[in-house]
């Protein structure tokens, strides 16, 4: 990884589950100019903890501030910057019904997903997988006249 | 026991030990007010403003190394108070401020005096809390005092609304703390510290940089250990200033924008930085591309994030001074102090080429003479502490400081009106010491109702108002580098000081000569009461040396040289 170049990065962030603390830490980012690209959080199943994944970007020395301050916040647990991290995102995609279905299945089940509710009007698919990925199907997608998109954000988990 | 919130509050603070708490009622705040008149284990002093009781416990904290405590009322007793955090979080010192919040069934509905506290507190506390139940608010107390004060210490806030002030519950306030995910690192990495030495035995020019770290960590026994033992020479931040003792040959002085030649030119030439509890801020490192350009950096602090923040450091260990101290003591009997000769040799040349100097007059008196006097007449037993600007720099310059925590000054938020009430903290914290707040004629004014509380509670502190009829730190900026458009800067419009001073209470005096000064600091001592000494100077004083903000720290404005007949 270059020092100076504006590299995208996720970060993992294990946090105690109290009031305010998804607060802190993008007051954190917004507070010393960090930019948040996206961001996720969840509870952590059977404990008093939650996960936060952020992927930002900046060169290595803004990584490493960005890392280490995540760190003295009081109720932040565990911070996790690495480069093998397994990443996945979701995006649900809505279509007129007018558009060729058969297209829009295939392409959805070509990026991991499929159609998930159909109605008199429009046909909803979803597809996870890695963003980039997520990023072509998007851009596959225009083809065929989405009404919305909606992402969800990245996750992930280290390798 | 069975008792109320408001209650639990003081019990919490008599536990921890607090003598003096700073503060001012108001609605939301009245029940723990209510149980602060019946209890007897700590004295509570009322300031005349928010923000003079945050910077009084600051002021107690930095005179003992305590937990200093302050206590305001919601809404505009809070948000007055935010200087107060924000002074103490840059300079981290270990303050808890407790605030009435309104009742939580209020909160969120622009209820009277409402305000988010912890919203607006986030980024200038190191940690704060809004109560939520009275069952948590024995474990919230007890958390907040710990946190102020471990690891990288700083303030804290505890936001408690006004219903669970009143709830009545079973108080046991907790032995211990157990926080999982605070565990602050206090041991150095012993491959670092070794890797550290070696550095430090291989070095040739090594230069040992000492900030505020040492104090807040009580280490400056081990540091004086150490440069007695290397004879390395040292330069103080000044956050750090008394940590080696004016006396000492191998302190060079302070470092950075009003540093002194020695130093700047020893942090330009060194080949090894020695970091110690510094954090290598603007001020101290000018251009950065030029600073400390020939060295290798240790770092040595107790906050991860300081190290490798503003410079690339080669040696990091991150760990309590005063830990880290120990275990390179242990490696240091070996030590070749003749290997820095040439280099102390060096440094001497140049502190003899430009001292730390100035040029007397007997029209006038010089602020660098008051100074320099009032360190002479009142000895090294005084705290100082000090405003913002000419006179602040001027203090750190020239004050004969002799131990740490000796000099309380804003370092890093740099809060005009801190002086007057940190001294009257100090003062509370060491009533048999003689406490001098050398300020100026802008700064006093920001928080000047403080006569009134430092009359009623005769809390004698003397403020040495350094009178030159300007906004003196900026006016010199605007001389430099403004063509000398002095945008409201000019204060020569002035209160009657000495009239100001008795109508509150206390005692002035007008001082124009240095006979005059002599004779008013010896009665302010012995009149024993607070008082403003109004001291003229002259107007157009310059701090000197100065590095130009953003210029390398080689590239010296340097002051006058006095040639043998003294002109």
């Amino acid at each position: 990884m270059g020092t100076l170049t504006n590299e995208r990065r996720v970060i993992s962030v294990i946090v105690m589950n109290e009031s305010s603390v998804l607060a802190r830490i993008t007051a954190l980012f917004a507070g010393r100019g960090y930019n948040i690209e996206s961001l996720t959080v969840a509870p952590i199943p059977n404990s008093d903890m939650s996960h936060i994944t952020i992927a930002t970007k900046g060169s290595a020395k803004v990584m490493e501030q960005i890392t280490k301050q995540l760190h003295k916040l009081i109720p932040i647990y565990k911070v996790v910057e690495h480069e093998e991290m397994v990443e996945k995102e979701m995006v649900l995609a809505k279509f007129p019904i007018a558009e060729s279905l058969a297209d829009i299945s295939v392409l959805a089940s070509a990026y991991n997903g499929g159609v998930v509710n159909v109605g008199k009007e429009m046909i909803i698919v979803m597809v996870a997988d890695e963003p980039m990925r997520i990023r072509h199907f998007i851009e596959a997608s225009q083809r065929y006249n989405p009404c919305e998109i909606v992402r969800g954000g990245v996750v992930a988990i280290e390798r | 026991m069975q008792m109320s919130g408001a209650q639990m509050v003081c019990e919490a603070i008599i536990a921890e030990g607090v003598k003096t708490v700073f503060g001012y009622p108001g609605g939301a705040i009245m029940h723990v007010y209510d149980e602060i008149y019946k209890q007897e284990g700590f004295e509570h002093i009322l300031n005349r403003h928010e923000q003079a009781s945050v910077h009084a416990a600051d002021g107690y904290a930095r005179a003992t190394g305590e937990v200093g405590v302050a206590m305001v009322t919601s809404g505009p007793g809070f948000t007055n108070a935010v200087t107060g955090l924000a002074t103490a979080y840059m300079d981290s010192i270990p303050l808890v401020v407790i605030s009435g919040q309104v009742p939580s069934q209020l909160i969120g509905t622009d209820g009277f005096q409402e305000i988010d506290a912890v919203g607006i507190s986030r980024p200038c506390t190191k940690h704060n809390f809004l109560v939520r139940s009275l069952e948590e608010l024995p474990r919230v107390l007890k958390e907040a005092f710990y946190i102020a004060r471990s690891g990288r210490p700083g303030p804290v806030l505890v936001d408690i609304p006004k219903d669970i002030t009143v709830d009545i519950g079973e108080f046991e306030y907790p032995d211990s703390v157990d926080i999982p995910s605070y565990k602050p690192t206090y041991k150095g990495n012993k491959r670092q510290i070794e890797k550290a030495v070696e550095a430090i035995k291989l070095a040739k020019k090594p230069l040992l940089y000492i900030g505020g770290g040492v104090v807040l960590s009580n280490a400056y026994k081990l540091v004086r250990e150490f440069v007695e033992k290397t004879q390395i020479p040292t330069v103080e931040t000044l956050m750090a200033r008394g940590v080696l003792g004016a006396k000492n040959p191998l302190l060079l002085g302070m470092l950075g924008m009003h540093g002194n030649y020695a130093s700047n030119m020893a942090m330009s030439e060194t080949d090894l930085v020695i970091s110690l509890g510094a954090r290598f801020d603007d001020r101290v490192t000018g251009k950065l591309s030029e600073f400390a350009k020939y060295a290798d950096i240790i770092h040595v602090d107790i906050d991860a994030a300081n190290i490798g923040k503003i410079v690339e450091v080669d040696y990091p260990i991150v760990g309590d001074v005063t830990e880290v101290m120990k275990k390179i003591l242990e490696q240091m009997d070996d030590i070749d102090t003749d290997r820095y000769e040439a280099w102390r040799n060096i440094l001497k040349r140049y502190d003899e080429l430009h001292p730390q100097s100035y040029v007397d007059s007997d029209e006038v008196i010089k602020p660098q003479w008051a100074i320099e006097r009032i360190g002479e007449l009142i000895g090294e037993d005084a705290i100082i502490t000090s405003d913002v600007g000419q006179h602040q720099m001027w203090a750190a310059q020239h004050y004969p400081f002799d131990r740490p925590r000796q000099w309380i000054n804003s370092g890093g938020l740099g809060t005009m009106g801190f002086g007057f009430p940190a001294a009257m903290g100090a003062k509370m914290a060491f009533p048999e010491k003689t406490v001098v707040n050398i300020t100026g004629d802008g700064s006093i004014l920001m928080n000047m109702q403080e006569l009134v509380t430092a009359a009623e509670y005769k809390i004698p502190v003397i403020n040495l108002i350094l009178n030159n009829h300007f906004l003196g730190m900026v006016r010199q900026w605007q001389t430099f580098f403004y063509e000398k458009r002095y945008s409201e800067t000019d204060l020569s419009f002035q209160p009657n000081w000495k009239a100001l001073a008795e109508s509150c209470g206390g005692i002035g005096y007008d001082v124009t000569t240095k006979e005059e000064f002599d004779a008013a600091v010896k009665d302010a001592i012995e009149q024993d009461k607070v008082c403003f000494m109004n001291v003229i100077v002259n107007r157009f004083e310059d701090v000197l040396p100065m590095v130009p903000s953003g210029g390398a720290l080689f590239n010296m404005m340097l002051p006058q040289k006095i040639d043998e007949e003294g002109k």
